[in-house]
C-alpha cells in the first residue's frame, strides 16, 4: 500500500510538470493582454523539436534549450497577427494549434520509433533522495521537475514583486493607461507571448526526452487544451497554478490505477475540463465573480496605438 | 528611409477585399510550398498532387462532395453564431451529440419504422442533441458570464470521452466482435447513397437548403440583424433594446443544431454505427472554423469554401500515400491557409502604404 501510495504521489508531480510549465508560460502572456489557444501546437513542436535535436547530438540539455527557442519563434507567429495585426486572437490560436501540429508530424515523422539513447536523467539528490518516502517523491525526480519549480515560484515572483511584473500585470489590465506611463505596450505583449512559448516549448520537450523518450504523433494527447482550462482554474496566479497542475496531474495517473475497480477512465479523463467549468460556473454565481476571478480586464482585445 | 503609413478603410470596396482574399490564399499556398521544400518534396507537385487528388478525378470529387456536406452544414450555424461574436469552437462535439441521438434512435425505433419516418425522425433528433448540447455554453455565457471560447473547447472534450464511454460501455454492439462500435443501424435508418459513390444525398440536399435559409434568415430578417447588431456593438444592442440572453440561445440552438445535422449524416449515411469520436469525425468541427471564415461568415459562400477544404482534406488523404507524409499534414494546410486569411483580413480593412526613399507601393 505504501508502495503505491509513493508511485501514484511521484508520477503524479511527474505527469503534472508540462501541465505547470505550460500553464506557468499561458498565465504569462494572459497577463500581458493576449490569450494564445496554440499551447497544444507550440507543446508539439518544442516536444519534435527538443527529441530532434536529443536525437542528434545525444544531449538532452541541448534539446531542452531548443525546444524552448523554438517554441517562442513559433509562438511569435501568434503575436505578429494578433498583434501588430490585431487579429481576433481566438481564431489566430486555433490555427497555431493546427500548424503546430502539422508541422510537428511532418517534422516528427522520421524520428517515429526511434527511441532516445541518452535522455534526460534523473537528478538523484544526494542525501535528501535518502529520505524515506519524501526522498523517493521529491529528490529523484528529472531536471524538468526541479526547473519547473523554480520558473513557476519566479514567475509568480516576476509578476507580483518587481517592477517589470507591474508592467506586464498592468499592459493586460489597461493599455492605454500603460502607454500613457511610458511602456511601449506591443513590446510587452510580444515578449510575454514568446515567453509563453518559450514555457509551452519546455513543456513539450519534457514529454519528449524526460517522460516517453520517444516521438509519436500526437505525444502532447490534448495537454495544450488543458493548460488553457488550468490557466483560468488557477485564476492567472503561478501560485494557484501549482495546485492545478499537480491535481490535474493526479487525476491522469487515476485514471489508470481506478480502471481496474470498475471507475471508467473516460469519466476520470472529463474530470479536469468538468472541474474547470465548475469552477466557472462558481465563480459566475457571485455577482462580482470576474473580478474576484482576476481575469485581466483586457484580455483577448487587440491594442491599437494611439487611438481614444 | 522605410516608411510604414497604416490607416483604416473608409469603405471596404468588394473587389479589392476580393484581390486581398486571392493574395492571402496564393500567399499561403506558397507558404505550405515552401514547408514542402524544407521537407524535400517538390512543392509544385505537391500541391498540384493535392488538387488532382481531390478534383481531379471523378472518384476523388466524389469524395470531397462527401467530405463538403458536414462542413458546409456546420458552417452554415458557424457563420450565425460568428456574426453575433459567439465564438462556438464546440461544434466538434455538437456534432457528436447529433450522431449520439441518430444511434439511439436507429437502434431503438428504426427498425419497426419505414425508411421515410426513421430518417426524419433521426435528423428531427440530432438537430435537437445538438442543440441542447450547443445551449449548454450559451446558458453559461449568459447566465455565469462563462466566455463561450473556453466552455466549448472543455464541453468538446467532455463530450468526446461521453462518447467513448458510451461504445465501449453500455452501447457496445453484441454483433461486432469485441470492437468499440455500436450494432449497425437496421437498413431503414441508412442513408442511400448518390451511385457508386459515398454521397449521402438527402444530407447533401439539407446542407444547400440550410445554407440558402441561413443566409435569408441572416440578411432578410428582423432576428438576423439583431444577431449582426450584437456583433458589431454589444452596447448599441442594448441600447436598441436587443434582448442579448434570448438571441444568444436562439444562436446557439442553431449552430449546435445544425452541427448535430452533420452527426447524423454521418452516422446514418456513411459508418452506421457510432464508434471513436475521432473515427467519426476527422476534426470537422475545427475545419468547419476555416470554412466559415474562408467565406467571410456568409453561408452561401460557405458551400464553396467548403467545397474547398473538403478537397484540401482528400487531397491531403492522397499525398499521404503517394507521398509518404503523416497524417498531421492536412494541419499544415489548414493552420497555414488559416493564419493567411486573418493577416489578409487586416489589409482588407486598413491600407497599408510603404514609402522607401520617394518610391511608394500602394496596396
Amino acid at each position: 500500500m505504501e508502495q503505491i501510495i509513493t508511485s501514484v504521489l511521484t508520477r503524479t508531480l511527474i505527469a503534472g510538470t508540462p501541465l505547470l510549465l505550460g500553464t506557468v508560460g499561458e498565465i504569462i502572456s494572459e497577463r500581458g493582454g493576449v490569450m494564445n489557444l496554440g499551447v497544444e501546437g507550440m507543446m508539439a513542436v518544442g516536444a519534435v523539436s527538443g527529441f530532434a535535436v536529443t536525437y542528434t547530438t545525444g544531449n538532452p540539455w541541448l534539446g531542452l534549450a531548443f525546444s524552448m527557442i523554438c517554441g517562442a519563434l513559433f509562438a511569435l507567429i501568434h503575436a505578429f497577427v494578433s498583434i501588430s495585426l490585431r487579429a481576433n486572437q481566438v481564431v489566430s490560436g486555433l490555427a497555431l494549434s493546427m500548424l503546430g501540429l502539422g508541422i510537428s508530424g511532418l517534422w516528427g515523422k522520421p524520428y517515429i520509433g526511434k527511441p532516445l539513447a541518452i535522455k534526460m536523467e534523473a537528478v538523484n539528490l544526494p542525501y535528501l533522495r535518502d529520505i524515506p518516502y519524501i526522498g523517493e517523491i521529491f529528490f529523484r525526480q528529472d531536471p524538468y521537475f526541479y526547473l519547473s519549480i523554480i520558473l513557476g515560484a519566479g514567475a509568480w515572483f516576476f509578476l507580483y514583486r518587481t517592477k517589470l511584473g507591474i508592467v506586464v500585470r498592468s499592459t493586460g489590465e489597461n493599455p492605454r493607461a500603460a502607454e500613457t506611463q511610458g511602456i511601449n505596450v506591443h513590446l510587452v505583449q510580444y515578449l510575454c507571448v514568446m515567453a509563453g512559448g518559450a514555457f509551452a516549448g519546455l513543456a513539450g520537450s519534457h514529454l519528449s526526452i524526460a517522460y516517453s523518450k520517444s516521438w509519436i504523433e500526437g505525444l502532447t494527447a490534448g495537454r495544450g487544451w488543458i493548460v488553457i482550462a488550468l490557466t483560468i482554474f488557477s485564476m492567472w496566479d503561478p501560485k494557484r497554478a501549482f495546485t492545478g497542475a499537480y491535481v490535474f496531474g493526479g487525476i491522469f495517473v487515476l485514471q489508470y490505477l481506478l480502471q481496474p475497480l470498475g471507475i471508467s477512465p473516460n469519466f476520470l479523463a472529463m474530470l479536469p475540463y468538468l472541474t474547470t467549468l465548475a469552477v466557472l460556473v462558481f465563480y459566475g454565481l457571485s455577482l462580482e465573480g470576474h473580478r474576484k476571478m482576476h481575469a485581466p480586464a483586457h484580455l483577448g482585445e487587440p491594442y491599437k496605438r494611439g487611438e481614444r | 528611409m522605410l516608411r510604414i503609413d497604416i490607416s483604416p478603410r473608409e469603405n471596404e470596396k468588394p473587389l479589392i477585399s476580393n484581390l486581398i482574399l486571392a493574395a492571402s490564399l496564393l500567399a499561403g499556398l506558397a507558404a505550405i510550398g515552401v514547408v514542402f521544400l524544407a521537407k524535400g518534396v517538390n512543392p509544385f507537385f505537391a500541391i498540384y498532387k493535392i488538387f488532382s487528388g481531390s478534383f481531379g478525378s471523378m472518384y476523388g470529387f466524389k469524395e470531397t462532395v462527401t467530405k463538403s456536406i458536414p462542413l458546409i452544414l456546420i458552417a452554415a450555424g458557424l457563420t450565425i453564431a460568428y456574426r453575433g461574436k459567439f465564438w462556438n469552437i464546440g461544434a466538434e462535439s455538437q456534432l457528436l451529440a447529433g450522431a449520439a441521438a441518430a444511434t439511439w434512435i436507429a437502434l431503438t425505433w428504426a427498425a419497426s419504422l419505414p425508411a421515410w419516418a426513421a430518417i426524419l425522425l433521426m435528423f428531427t433528433g440530432g438537430f435537437i442533441a445538438g442543440a441542447l448540447w450547443g445551449i449548454v455554453p450559451a446558458i453559461l455565457r449568459v447566465r455565469f458570464g462563462i466566455n463561450e471560447v473556453i466552455s466549448t473547447l472543455m464541453l468538446n472534450y467532455v463530450g468526446a470521452e461521453f462518447i467513448k464511454m458510451l461504445v465501449i460501455g453500455p452501447w457496445k454492439g453484441k454483433t461486432q466482435f469485441g470492437f468499440p462500435y455500436t450494432d449497425d443501424f437496421p437498413e431503414t435508418a441508412q442513408l442511400a447513397l448518390l451511385g457508386n459513390s459515398r454521397i449521402h444525398f438527402v444530407t447533401l440536399i439539407i446542407a444547400l437548403a440550410v445554407s440558402a435559409l441561413v443566409y435569408v434568415l441572416l440578411f432578410r430578417t428582423r432576428f438576423g440583424y439583431e444577431v449582426r447588431v450584437i456583433g458589431e456593438n454589444q452596447e448599441a444592442a442594448r441600447y436598441a433594446g436587443i434582448d442579448f440572453y434570448r438571441t444568444t440561445i436562439i444562436i446557439m440552438i442553431i449552430s449546435g443544431g445544425l452541427a448535430g445535422l452533420a452527426g447524423v449524416g454521418e452516422v446514418a449515411g456513411l459508418h452506421h454505427h457510432l464508434t471513436y469520436p475521432e473515427s467519426i469525425s476527422s476534426g470537422y468541427g475545427f475545419t468547419a472554423i476555416i470554412v466559415a471564415w474562408l467565406s467571410r461568415l456568409n453561408p452561401v459562400t460557405a458551400i464553396f469554401s467548403g467545397l474547398f477544404f473538403a478537397g484540401i482534406l482528400v487531397g491531403g488523404d492522397a499525398i499521404q500515400i503517394s507521398l509518404n507524409l503523416p497524417a498531421a499534414t492536412v494541419n499544415i494546410f489548414n493552420g497555414i491557409i488559416l493564419v493567411f486569411l486573418i493577416m489578409g483580413e487586416f489589409f482588407q480593412k486598413n491600407s497599408v502604404t510603404i514609402k522607401l526613399q520617394g518610391a511608394k507601393w500602394n496596396r
